[in-house]
């Protein structure tokens, strides 16, 4: 293994590449210095930070922080999720919607790993656990949203198919067939398009990591097959139960089409 | 028999009315006076407190389904799910009936609105605005329904199909249906309709009624 320590000079040098972002932006007078600088500063604060939280998290070796912080990082993919949709869910639902289903699919997909596949000991182990947690979530999140975005959007744009299904006796699954349908196959797109292309079009970042700190490439490509795996298969767990969590939220006790649940705001 | 009791539907006050079986009650109103919703909440389509009854059961007693299948919304403005209308249709209503129903109870309803089954395969994009509505309540009345809410049947029919559909409505409550019928033509409701609800454009109802 060769693996090469940065240095906070080295650190500094790739800073410099931002400079020509912020000249490009001063040049054609694009208004983004101030954007530019921000995000560049959130995504060095919050890159920091993560590393010093999961130094902490990784020395305690704690099965309760390591719960904590799973449990934290599901909360957010799940909020996360639900924003920033065309039409929105009134209430919390969505938000709970959200980061339930990817708590658990996120939960079975790392203890799946953990258990049948690298084994680590103890079976805690933090820094095998969050990282594939973490990129589970990610990948997840992706879809979840996704799959809430489309429901809502077409439950509202095909109101009168549905509607007129529930009229002739079908129950709301039947009558939300197509929508959940289209859904789902909005929210497995990513994750398809990213195994088709894995490895041609873009490298996985992951296994670009592991090169990097010295791996041969054969165990590299092994672990990047097996975490594809893995998400997708709980890339569709999640967004398979979120499209029927989601007719729950459109749809009440008596079959009924409830679009007065979405808000107007976007 | 269809009983509304203390049903209030949208902005409506809470309105109660029987419709015997074999009768015909028209809702007549000004457009926004929430005649559709009025029929929405019949079939349990929109929420809205008080009781519905068909035949001694409240709407609550069996699965919205159930309820929707003996208590039929024909909506205005039909809609059509599939590319040609047969795969809109209610699962099974075409089983054992060929591949175009001949002869079958199916048939002779769509004969009786002057719909030629070959439509039933055609493409919705191709069909006339008067086919489609014409369609729209073949597919309603196809599972045989016990109460029938008619939401405007005629609205884009001329008035060769619009008398077609009327004498399948008188049909219907030959049969024992009830039927709740909203429409703008004054004549249609005068020939179908045994009592009549009048919707005021405020929040005033009430309801007149003429011998069965």
């Amino acid at each position: 293994m060769t693996y090469v320590p940065l240095g906070f000079t080295e650190l500094a040098i790739a800073a410099s590449l931002i400079l020509i972002n912020a000249l490009i932006s001063l040049v054609f007078r694009l208004n983004l210095e101030r954007m530019l600088l921000v995000a560049t500063l959130r995504m060095v604060g919050q890159l920091a930070a993560v590393g010093l939280v999961l130094k902490l998290v990784f020395d305690t070796t704690s099965p309760w922080v390591t719960l904590a912080v799973g449990l934290f990082m599901a909360a957010v993919a799940g909020f996360e999720a639900a924003s920033r949709l065309e039409r929105p869910y009134a209430g919390w639902q969505a938000y709970g919607l959200g980061a339930s289903t990817l708590l658990v699919t996120g939960l079975l997909a790392s203890l799946f790993v953990t258990f049948a596949v690298v084994g680590p000991q103890p079976w805690y182990q933090p820094r095998v656990l969050l990282p594939i947690l973490g990129m589970v979530l990610g990948n997840a999140l992706t879809g979840v949203s996704l799959v809430l975005d489309t429901m809502s959007d077409v439950a509202a744009r095909e109101r009168g198919a549905i509607e007129g299904r529930l009229a002739l006796g079908a129950t709301r699954f039947e009558a939300f067939e197509a929508v959940i349908a289209r859904a789902l196959r909005t929210g497995l797109m990513p994750i398809v398009n990213a195994m088709a292309a894995a490895g041609v079009v873009a490298l996985p970042g992951m296994m670009t990591g592991q090169i990097l700190a010295g791996v041969e490439p054969i165990e590299a490509a092994k672990y990047q097959i097996m975490i594809l795996f893995v998400i997708a298969g709980s890339t569709a767990l999640a967004v398979i139960a979120t499209a029927l969590g989601a007719v729950f939220l459109l749809t009440d006790d008596r079959h009924r089409l409830r679009l007065d649940r979405l808000t107007t705001a976007g | 028999m269809l009983r509304i009791d203390k049903l209030k539907a949208g902005r409506l006050p809470p309105l109660s009315f029987e419709v015997a079986d074999g009768e015909c009650l028209s809702i007549e109103g000004p457009s926004g006076a929430g005649k559709s919703l009025l029929l929405r909440a019949i079939a349990d389509l929109d929420p809205a407190s008080g009781h519905v009854f068909l035949d001694g059961g409240e709407r609550r007693e069996i699965s919205a389904a159930a309820w929707r299948r003996q208590v039929r919304y024909c909506s205005a403005e039909p809609v059509w799910w599939t590319q040609t209308p047969r795969g809109s249709f209610p699962d099974g209503v075409f089983e054992g009936t060929g591949s175009t129903g001949r002869g079958s109870r199916l048939d002779r309803v769509m004969r009786s609105l002057d719909v030629n089954p070959a439509l039933l395969d055609q493409p919705v994009a191709t069909l006339s605005t008067g086919e489609r509505q014409r369609l729209a309540l073949v597919r309603g009345l196809s599972d045989e329904p016990k109460a029938i809410l008619f939401d405007e049947p005629t609205g884009s029919l001329d008035s060769v199909s619009a008398g077609l559909v009327e004498e399948l409505i008188k049909f219907l409550l030959l049969s024992g249906r009830n039927i709740v019928l909203v429409s703008h033509d004054p004549r249609q409701i005068e020939r179908l309709a045994h009592t009549r609800l009048q919707l005021a454009q405020a929040v005033v109802a009430r309801v007149e009624g003429r011998a069965a």
